[in-house]
C-alpha cells in the first residue's frame, strides 16, 4: 500500500485512541477528586502534567483551575491533545484514506468528530461531564467494534492495530502514572482506605476494576501496577498490547516473531523481551514513575522507527520532502 | 395538507415534469401520483433523512476561504428530473458526434491545423487562446484520444429545444454525485423508481476503469492505474476518492509518486511500484513543474518527459482545454462539418464573439439583456448575467470587454426550463441545467443519466455549487 496511506492510517487509529484515553485520564482525575478529603482540595495540575503538555498549558491559562485543565484537554483548539483536536486529526487521516477504509468506518470517524465538535459549542458540557467524556469512550469503541466487523484484516488493518496498540500502551502507562503525581494528605496514608479507593478508581478508568478483581480480588498498590503493566490477558494492559502490536507488525513484513527484519521490528522485540522477564517488584523498586517514564521512551523510539521504515520512502533520484504528524 | 402538483405554477417556463396545462408529462405521471399519495409531512421527512445521509456519510465539498467548519453538503432536492427515451435519444447521438468532432480538432490542432490551413475557422482564435498549450505540439497521445472523460453542460429553452452551454474537457466533476444522489433515490422513491423503468448509471466506475485500462502501454497486461487528487483539501476530494474506491485503485497524490529510471512510480510500504495509467483530476498548470508551472507542488516533476515517451498514460490528456475555450465553442458547427461532414446535431446556445468587432458592438449595445461569460473562466466565475445586473457592473464588464475583448462571449439569456423542488409544504419550480457524462475509450459511451443542477435561490439562473446550486436525480427512462 501507498506509504503515505500507511501513516495516515496508523495516525488515523492512534489519534482515536488517544482521544478516547484522555477522557479516561479525566475521568479517572474526577474520580479521585470525589473521595478526595475537602481539606487537600481537587488537583488539577497532575492531569497536565502527565499528557506532557505542561508547558503549552503553562503558556496559555498560567491557573491549573479544573475549568482550565478540563477546557484545556477537551476543547483546546491550540493543544494538539486536546479531545477536539485529536478527533479532528483522526477524521482528516480517515477522510485521507476513505477509499482505503470501510464507509462505515469512515461514517463513525465523521459522527464522533462532529459530536465532539458540537460539544464544544454547548457551555453546559463540561458541567454535566461524565455524560460526555463517556460518550467519547463510546465513540471510540463504537469505532474499533466497526473496525473489527468491517475492514479486512490486510496491511491496512495491521497498521491501524499498531498505531492503536502503541497508543494505548503508552497510555495505559501514563493513568498508572497519574497516581504518583496525586499527593495524599500525608505520607503514612499509603496503604489506608483513601489509598486504596483511589486505586479502585484508577482502574475503572482503565476499565480494568472488573478484571482486576477477578484475577486479584483484593487492592493492592502492587498488584494494580503488575495488572495495568504485566498481565497478558487484559486487553489495555501494556504488555498485551505491545504482543498483539508486534504480531500485526510482523505480519506486515512476514517475517517470523523471533528475529527482526527492520528497526521498528527489532526496537519492539527488545522492550518485549524485557517485559516478559521483568517481576514486578524489580519495577516498584527502581521506582514505578521511572520505569513507566523509560517505558514511554522506548516507545517514542519505536515510533520513530516506523515511521522511518514505512512512510518514507527516499527515491534514488530526485528529492521529496515529507510530512510528519505531531506525535 | 397532502402534498400535490395541483396549486404548482409553471410559470409560462417549459417545465420538465409539468407541462403547461398543469398535467404531468407522460413520463413523470407514475412519479406524480406516488409523491401526491404519500402521507402528510412524508416527502419532507424523506427529504430530511436523505440530507442527514449525505451529512454523515460525508457527501460534502469544501468552500474555500475558511476553517474546517466550512465543508457543506452539496444541496440536493429530492424530486427527480425525468428525461424521456427520445429525448435522450437524440442527446446520447449529439453529444457522440460532438465528442468525436473535438477529439479530432484537438488532434488536428496539435498536429498539422489544417482547419486553420483551409481557413475553416480564424486561426488567431486559437493561437491567442491561454489553453493553447505549446507544451503538447506534436504530442501522439495513446490510440489518438485527448478527451477520455467529458461532463458537457446542457440547457433547454422555453420552447423544450436542447442546447450546449459548454463543453468541460478538463477532468469535469459531478459524477459522484450522480451516483450517490441514485443511491439515495432508490431508498427515497423505490416504487416510483421501479415503476418508472430509469436506466441504470451504476455502472460508470466499472466503464470509466476500462476506458482507463484502455489507455495502457501494449506491453503491460494488468495495468496499474491511479487517480490523481490534489489532496483532501480540494473542494472536489470527496469525489476523487469515491471514484478511486468505487474502480478499486489507488489515490495518490503528487507526493506519492515519483519519476525514476524513465517511469513513474508510487512509494508504497514494501518500495516503488510502476504506475501505468493515471487518471488526474489535477489542472494542467499544476500537473509538472518542470513542464507548467514551476510554482506547482502539487504535481509530479518529470511525468510529462515520461508521458511524451509512452510509458504513461494520463486522462485527460493535456492541452484539452483548448476544445473547451468558449469562443472555440462558437465555431463548433464549422468544427463538426470540418472534420465529420455533417449538421451538427445538438445546436449552440447562439454565440457572439467579442473579438468580432461588428458582434462585441452588439454585445456593448444590449448588455442588459445577455450573458457574458469570460472565455478561460468555469464554475459561474467572471459571469454577467444581464437582467439580473446592475448598471455599475454592466459598466464594470464593458470596461473588460474593451480592454480585453478575446477574452469574453455573450450569449442571450435564455429562459432556462424550470422542475418542481420541494419547499417544505408544496413544490416551486426552479432553473436547472443537465450534465451528461461521456466516455471515449475503444468507443464512445455516454452515461444514461447524468449530473441536473437546479439554481435553488428563487429566479436565478446560475447552477453552479460555488454559487448556491444544488443537485438532483436524473432519471433517463428506458423505451
Amino acid at each position: 500500500m501507498l506509504s503515505r496511506v500507511a501513516n495516515s492510517i496508523y495516525w488515523m487509529s492512534r489519534y482515536l485512541e488517544r482521544a478516547e484515553n484522555v477522557a479516561r485520564f479525566i475521568d479517572v482525575n474526577l474520580n479521585l477528586t470525589l473521595d478526595m478529603p475537602v481539606e487537600i482540595g481537587e488537583q488539577w495540575a497532575p492531569l497536565v502534567n502527565i499528557t506532557g503538555d505542561f508547558e503549552l498549558f503553562n503558556k496559555r491559562y498560567r491557573v491549573p483551575t479544573r475549568e482550565n485543565v478540563l477546557h484545556f484537554l477537551t476543547f483546546d483548539r491550540e493543544n494538539p491533545n486536546s479531545i477536539l483536536s485529536c478527533v479532528r486529526h483522526a477524521r482528516e487521516n480517515a477522510r485521507s484514506v476513505r477509499e482505503i477504509i470501510s464507509s462505515e468506518m469512515w461514517e463513525q470517524a465523521n459522527h464522533f468528530y462532529l459530536l465532539v465538535k458540537d460539544a464544544a459549542k454547548n457551555k453546559s458540557v463540561i458541567e454535566n461531564h461524565t455524560e460526555f467524556y463517556r460518550a467519547v469512550k463510546m465513540q471510540s469503541h463504537l469505532f474499533d467494534g466497526i473496525t473489527e466487523a468491517t475492514m479486512s484484516h490486510g496491511e491496512a488493518w495491521h497498521f491501524l492495530q499498531v498505531g492503536e496498540l502503541l497508543e494505548r500502551a503508552d497510555k495505559t502507562s501514563r493513568i498508572l502514572d497519574v497516581k504518583y503525581f496525586i499527593l495524599l494528605p500525608e505520607a503514612q496514608a499509603v496503604g489506608t482506605a483513601i489509598d486504596n479507593i483511589q486505586w479502585a478508581a484508577l482502574l475503572k478508568s482503565a476499565s480494568a476494576l472488573e478484571m482486576y478483581r477477578k484475577h486479584f480480588k483484593q487492592i493492592d498498590p502492587f498488584k494494580v501496577a503488575d495488572f495495568l503493566i504485566l498481565n497478558r490477558e487484559f486487553p489495555r494492559s501494556v504488555l498485551s498490547c505491545l504482543d498483539r502490536a508486534a504480531l500485526s507488525l510482523h505480519a506486515i513484513t512476514g517475517s517470523s516473531l523471533d528475529a527482526f527484519s527492520n528497526k521498528a521490528e527489532q526496537g519492539l522485540g527488545r522492550l518485549l523481551g524485557d517485559l516478559n522477564y521483568t517481576q514486578i517488584d524489580e519495577i516498584i523498586h527502581g521506582g514505578l514513575h521511572e520505569f513507566l517514564d523509560g517505558l514511554q521512551n522506548r516507545l517514542n523510539w519505536i515510533d520513530d522507527a516506523i515511521y522511518e521504515t514505512y512512510f518514507t520512502l527516499r527515491p534514488l533520484t530526485g528529492n521529496n520532502t515529507h510530512l510528519t504528524q505531531e506525535q | 395538507m397532502p402534498l400535490n402538483f395541483k396549486s404548482y405554477d409553471t410559470e409560462n417556463f417549459y417545465d420538465e415534469l409539468i407541462d403547461s396545462a398543469g398535467q404531468p408529462r407522460t413520463g413523470a405521471r407514475i412519479l406524480v401520483e406516488r409523491i401526491e399519495s404519500l402521507p402528510d409531512g412524508d416527502i419532507l421527512a424523506r427529504q430530511k433523512a436523505a440530507e442527514v445521509a449525505m451529512y454523515n456519510m460525508g457527501i460534502t465539498f469544501t468552500v474555500y476561504g475558511s476553517d474546517e467548519g466550512t465543508e457543506k453538503i452539496f444541496p440536493f432536492d429530492i424530486v427527480p428530473r425525468i428525461v424521456e427515451a427520445h429525448d435522450w435519444k437524440y442527446i446520447e447521438r449529439g453529444l457522440k458526434q460532438r465528442i468525436h468532432a473535438l477529439n479530432l480538432f484537438i488532434d488536428d490542432i496539435y498536429h498539422d491545423q489544417k482547419i486553420l490551413k483551409d481557413k475553416a475557422i480564424p486561426a488567431e482564435i486559437i493561437l491567442s487562446a491561454t489553453s493553447f498549450r505549446p507544451q503538447c505540439v506534436g504530442l501522439d497521445v495513446p490510440r489518438g484520444i485527448w478527451c477520455h472523460i467529458t461532463g458537457t453542460d446542457l440547457v433547454r429553452d422555453s420552447d423544450g429545444q436542447h442546447y450546449v452551454l459548454e463543453d468541460n474537457l478538463r477532468c469535469p466533476s459531478g459524477v459522484s454525485y450522480v451516483l450517490e444522489n441514485r443511491q439515495i433515490l432508490k431508498r427515497t422513491l423505490p416504487l416510483a423508481f421501479e415503476a418508472s423503468r430509469v436506466r441504470a448509471v451504476d455502472d460508470y466506475p466499472a466503464r470509466l476503469l476500462e476506458t482507463l485500462q484502455y489507455l495502457a502501454p501494449d506491453h503491460v497486461s494488468s495495468p496499474t492505474v491511479v487517480v490523481l487528487t490534489p489532496g483532501m483539501y480540494n473542494s472536489a476530494y470527496f469525489e476523487h476518492s469515491f471514484l478511486a474506491q468505487q474502480m478499486g485503485v489507488e489515490l495518490v497524490e503528487g507526493s506519492d509518486l515519483v519519476v525514476m529510471d524513465g517511469f513513474v512510480h508510487m512509494r508504497t510500504t514494501r518500495g516503488f511500484q510502476r504506475v501505468d495509467v493515471i487518471y488526474r483530476r489535477i489542472d494542467d498548470d499544476f500537473i509538472d513543474p518542470k513542464a507548467f508551472r514551476a510554482d506547482s507542488v502539487l504535481g509530479v516533476p518529470g511525468l510529462i518527459d515520461v508521458y511524451r515517451s509512452g510509458r504513461v498514460a494520463l486522462a485527460n490528456a493535456p492541452g484539452t482545454g483548448i476544445g473547451d475555450d468558449k469562443a472555440v465553442y462558437a465555431y463548433l458547427p464549422q468544427i463538426v462539418q470540418y472534420y465529420l461532414g455533417e449538421d451538427m446535431i445538438l445546436p449552440n446556445v447562439p454565440t457572439y464573439i467579442c473579438a468580432d468587432k461588428k458582434e462585441r458592438e452588439y454585445v456593448l449595445a444590449n448588455l442588459d439583456k445577455l450573458v457574458v461569460k469570460a472565455t478561460n473562466e468555469s464554475g459561474g466565475y467572471g459571469m454577467l448575467v444581464g437582467p439580473h445586473s446592475t448598471k455599475a457592473q454592466q459598466a464594470e464588464f464593458a470596461g473588460l470587454i474593451r480592454n480585453n475583448p478575446r477574452n469574453y462571449i455573450a450569449q442571450p439569456t435564455l429562459a432556462l426550463s424550470r422542475a418542481p423542488v420541494l419547499m417544505e409544504d408544496h413544490f416551486e419550480g426552479r432553473h436547472i441545467d443537465l450534465r451528461p457524462y461521456i466516455l471515449y475509450g475503444k468507443d464512445i459511451y455516454v452515461m444514461p443519466g447524468g449530473l441536473t443542477r437546479v439554481a435553488l435561490k428563487k429566479g436565478s439562473l446560475v447552477v453552479n455549487s460555488s454559487q448556491g446550486g444544488g443537485s438532483k436525480d436524473t432519471w433517463v427512462l428506458s423505451e
